[in-house]
């Protein structure tokens, strides 16, 4: 009965207000934002997010996150406002993509990036990138936020103003629990 | 010009002879020689030299062809490149888009570095491309064969790879001579047909 109840947008809107928000909902503003090219490798912390991108058919799956950084950066030179999603282990994978294409090639896109590893507690593999992701990406100049519900408008409208002015990648990283 | 019997082609000509049929088609070059060759014989707004990021010019050409699906992409390869990223001829394979044409120069070493042996070799990149799913594949060593499979694949519909049999020589060109920020820009604006914000 609950669950069913949980499904009527109105009553996510308002747990999303407690301390969570849809996938859908989350999905529907950054396409309001005017992101419309999606692409990236599965992580399960961000599972229902791709699930509602291939349900709304808009996600191009790679299969390596340098991959999906390259076709993030051909699709705004083609036009588009991409986004790239991925695990934090893929920031290891795509580092060399990231700082030899996009940023001396002034490509931007919005790094969706679950964190994996934080506050030390998941499995040993995750660990220390889960301890270093935030040193990482200032040391390479990427700006970053951690999504947090309460303020997933404010941290989106960011992310896309640091995308237009300075057009360069900017991460939101998205710890478990923020999308219900 | 046919070369002589059992030369294979040098690299240089067989970009420039690539090159000569060209009309619109967005281009998207690796990195190493071949960027500095093609901007050295034919630079155009519509070319894009990758000089960084090694593997990922079918990459960054999917990505145009996606957003701009009415646009012929023409991606110039080299050996080692399509060796670094294999997965995305997966990609490729998979997505079949339409309108993408991806031609490896064949060289078989890391030429940009001196020349150290790629796995080319022994490795037939383009029956890999045909396992993953490119609908044209060929595979050819002769320049007259590069310049008709090059045509067909021009006009017909893709994914379509064609694996071009080249020498070792590299012309003795310099670097490419645009910024790349400013490549980004030149090479948007002839994508989106001079609209880019």
């Amino acid at each position: 009965m609950v669950s069913r109840r949980l499904e009527k947008p109105v009553l996510l809107r308002y747990n999303a207000c407690l301390m969570a928000i849809s996938a859908k909902d989350f999905v529907s503003l950054l396409q309001d934002a005017g992101f419309n090219f999606f692409t990236g490798v599965p992580d399960s912390t961000l599972g229902g997010v791709i699930a509602t991108l291939i349900e709304r058919r808009v996600y191009v799956p790679a299969v390596r996150e340098d991959e999906a950084v390259g076709l993030a950066a051909g699709a705004y030179m083609g036009g588009k406002i991409p986004a790239v999603l991925m695990q934090n282990s893929g920031l290891g994978t795509s580092l060399n993509a990231l700082i030899s294409l996009n940023l001396i090639y002034l490509q931007p896109c919005l790094l969706l990036v679950s964190w994996r590893g934080h506050d030390g507690k998941d499995a040993p593999e995750h660990l220390v990138m889960g301890q270093v992701m935030t040193k990482l990406l200032d040391l390479v100049r990427i700006p970053h936020r951690t999504l947090r519900a309460e303020t997933v408008r404010e941290d989106v409208g960011w992310a896309g103003q640091v995308f237009m002015s300075q057009r360069i990648p900017v991460a939101l990283l998205v710890t478990t629990g923020v999308f219900s | 010009m046919r070369p002589e019997e059992g030369v294979i082609t040098s690299r240089s000509r067989a970009i420039g002879a690539v090159l000569e049929l060209l009309t619109d088609e967005l281009v998207v070059v690796c990195n190493g020689f071949p960027s500095r060759e093609v901007y050295a014989l034919r630079d155009r707004p519509e070319n894009f030299y990758m000089i960084g990021s090694m593997g990922l010019a079918p990459a960054i050409g999917l990505g145009v062809a996606l957003a701009q699906p009415r646009r012929k992409v023409v991606v110039l390869d080299g050996d080692g490149n399509v060796l670094m990223a294999m997965g995305t001829l997966a990609t490729v394979g998979a997505l079949k888009p339409r309108n993408f044409v991806h031609i490896v120069f064949d060289n078989e070493v890391y030429g940009s570095t001196g020349n150290q042996p790629t796995l080319s070799q022994t490795v037939r990149l383009e029956q890999a491309a045909k396992a993953a799913g490119y609908k044209n594949v060929e595979r050819v060593r002769e320049l007259d064969d590069a310049v008709y499979e090059t045509k067909m694949m021009l006009k017909e519909d893709g994914p379509s790879f064609l694996l071009v049999k080249v020498s070792e020589l590299a012309e003795d060109v310099g670097r490419v001579g645009i910024e790349p920020a400013a490549m980004t820009e030149r090479f948007r604006k002839a994508a989106m047909g001079g609209r880019a914000p």
